[in-house]
């Protein structure tokens, strides 16, 4: 199917994009890579009127190192993400989990951005994002405000970004040296999680001297494995550790498997993905 | 209507476009390309991949208008843009290890795979089978594309069939 007809806008610069967001309100629709929005304006699950393709804002591209966090622009592509030095050295973590999300074309034209707007529970980079404590920045009409982690994702598809926002860069503070895994469990190649972990670790053959675990497809929105991190920092063993990574999580049941079954694999994959980001 | 100019297999065009046509819809319904062909409703096969600006993506999943001003490359420009001969080597390769049988997934197994030798010319098995991951086979079971690919890249297959 093609998507039902709408006004085009492809502004150069992030001020004339909020112009045009602040003129068409709710009948407008930000496009970015395009590779959720064009699925769902296919399928007609929505119907906007006028699109906003920030393609043409070059501002918005690239990675950059700021002092103690780098700064990844919401319109980098996932492979661009996926091969830059500065992700590989400091957020390893993020760079880990890029590597599996959907397939080579997808990640060539789907961005950083896009995916964290979408805010799909099973997206492969909220669980990455909110462990590194990352922050985000959103461009309004009042200007530009740094939302954190744990206050971005609010539920199913809904983040703070507000009708009138766009999502401009994501700050992400160094984790340089951490040791990182994104382990992701899936029914067919290039698709979203029936669960996955994220794990990034601070420490030296084995041991762990500070961690932190982000957990895909548990609940509503990305959510940390807080029970199990405490645990690992308190110097219990894994096994025990990893038997707490389902704590204050409200995992969906559908087709691909119960709540049940999740928090099962929330404990399985969180031993795995401390074990192989510890280098174990 | 918006307006659009483009590059594709070489040649200039421009035209006025719907902004809700497809790339796809473009090449296929506008300018005849069908050699670009469209295999599913969910951007999951990968026969409609084509490269644009260098880098392979799928054709049903962008719209005509965010090509505007980039450089469009399809199966039917893929020989021209290799000045050896009829067939792009990937192409031949696909002959040579018999890569196909309907050969309905065949233009975008052949567009990803160029596209994963670019980045990649020496691939392992494993690489190649992670690289045409988005594309999706009902015939051969892979292997015979696997083994194309790397007789494309100048390695000697290690499976024989
Ligand atoms: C076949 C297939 C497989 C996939 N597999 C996976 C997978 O395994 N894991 C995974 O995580 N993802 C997967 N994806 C989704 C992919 O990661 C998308 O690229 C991503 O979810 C959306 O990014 P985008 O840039 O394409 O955004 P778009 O599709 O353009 O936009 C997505 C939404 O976010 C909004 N938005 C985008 N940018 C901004 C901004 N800067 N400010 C405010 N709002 C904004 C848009 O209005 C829209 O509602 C897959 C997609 C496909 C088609
Ligand atoms: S037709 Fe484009 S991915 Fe199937
Ligand atoms: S050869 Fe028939 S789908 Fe691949």
């Amino acid at each position: 199917m093609i998507p039902t007809a709408f006004d085009y806008v492809a502004p150069t610069t992030v001020e004339d994009a909020l112009s045009a967001l602040a003129t068409h309100g709710d009948d407008a629709k930000i496009l970015a890579g395009g590779q959720s929005l064009l699925p769902v304006l296919r399928m007609r699950l929505n119907a906007p009127e006028v699109v906003i393709d920030l393609g043409k804002i070059e501002s918005l591209r690239g990675v950059r190192d700021d002092g103690d966090a780098i700064v990844i622009g919401a319109m980098t592509p996932h492979s661009v993400v996926g091969s830059d030095p500065l992700v590989k050295e400091h957020a390893l973590l993020i760079h880990r989990a890029v590597e599996h999300l959907a397939d080579e074309q997808i990640r060539h034209r789907g961005t950083f951005g896009g995916a964290l707007a979408h805010a799909d529970p099973a997206g492969d980079l909220g669980a990455p994002a909110l462990a590194l404590g990352s922050s985000f920045v959103i461009a309004g009409p009042g200007g530009t405000r740094t939302v954190p982690a744990d206050e971005f994702f609010i539920d199913l598809f809904e983040t703070a970004i507000g009708d009138d926002e766009i999502l401009t860069e994501v700050r992400i503070p160094k984790h340089t040296g951490w040791g990182a895994h994104y382990e992701k469990f899936v029914r067919v190649a290039h698709q979203w999680p029936i669960v996955a972990v994220a794990a990034t670790v601070k420490g030296s053959g084995g041991s762990i001297e500070d961690v932190a675990i982000g957990l895909t497809n548990m609940g509503s929105t990305p959510l940390r494995a807080r029970a199990a991190e405490d645990a690992l920092r308190g110097g219990q063993d894994l096994a025990a550790a990893a038997e707490l990574a389902d704590q204050d999580t409200n995992p969906p049941s559908d087709l691909n498997g119960e709540s049940s079954y999740r928090r099962h694999l929330a404990k399985v994959l969180t031993r795995r993905a401390v074990t192989a980001a510890a280098g174990g | 209507m918006t307006r659009i100019n483009l590059t594709v297999d070489g040649a200039k065009v421009a035209d006025d476009v719907e902004p809700r046509m497809l790339l796809v819809q473009y090449l296929r319904e506008k300018l005849g390309k069908t050699g670009t062909v469209i295999g599913c409703d969910t951007s999951n096969c990968g026969a409609c991949t084509v490269h644009l600006d260098g880098t392979s993506v799928k054709s049903c999943n962008v719209l005509a208008v965010q090509a505007d001003g980039a450089t469009v490359t399809t199966i039917e420009g893929l020989a021209a843009t290799y000045d050896g001969g009829e067939l792009h080597p990937v192409q031949e390769s696909f002959r040579e290890c018999h890569g196909l049988q309907c050969g309905f997934c065949t233009p975008g197994m052949i567009m990803q795979s160029v596209a994963l030798l670019n980045d990649n010319p020496t691939p392992t098995e494993q690489e190649i089978r992670v690289g045409l991951e988005g594309n999706l086979c009902r015939c051969t079971g892979y292997h015979n594309i696997v083994k194309a690919v790397q007789h494309a890249s100048g390695q000697a297959s290690e499976m024989h069939a």
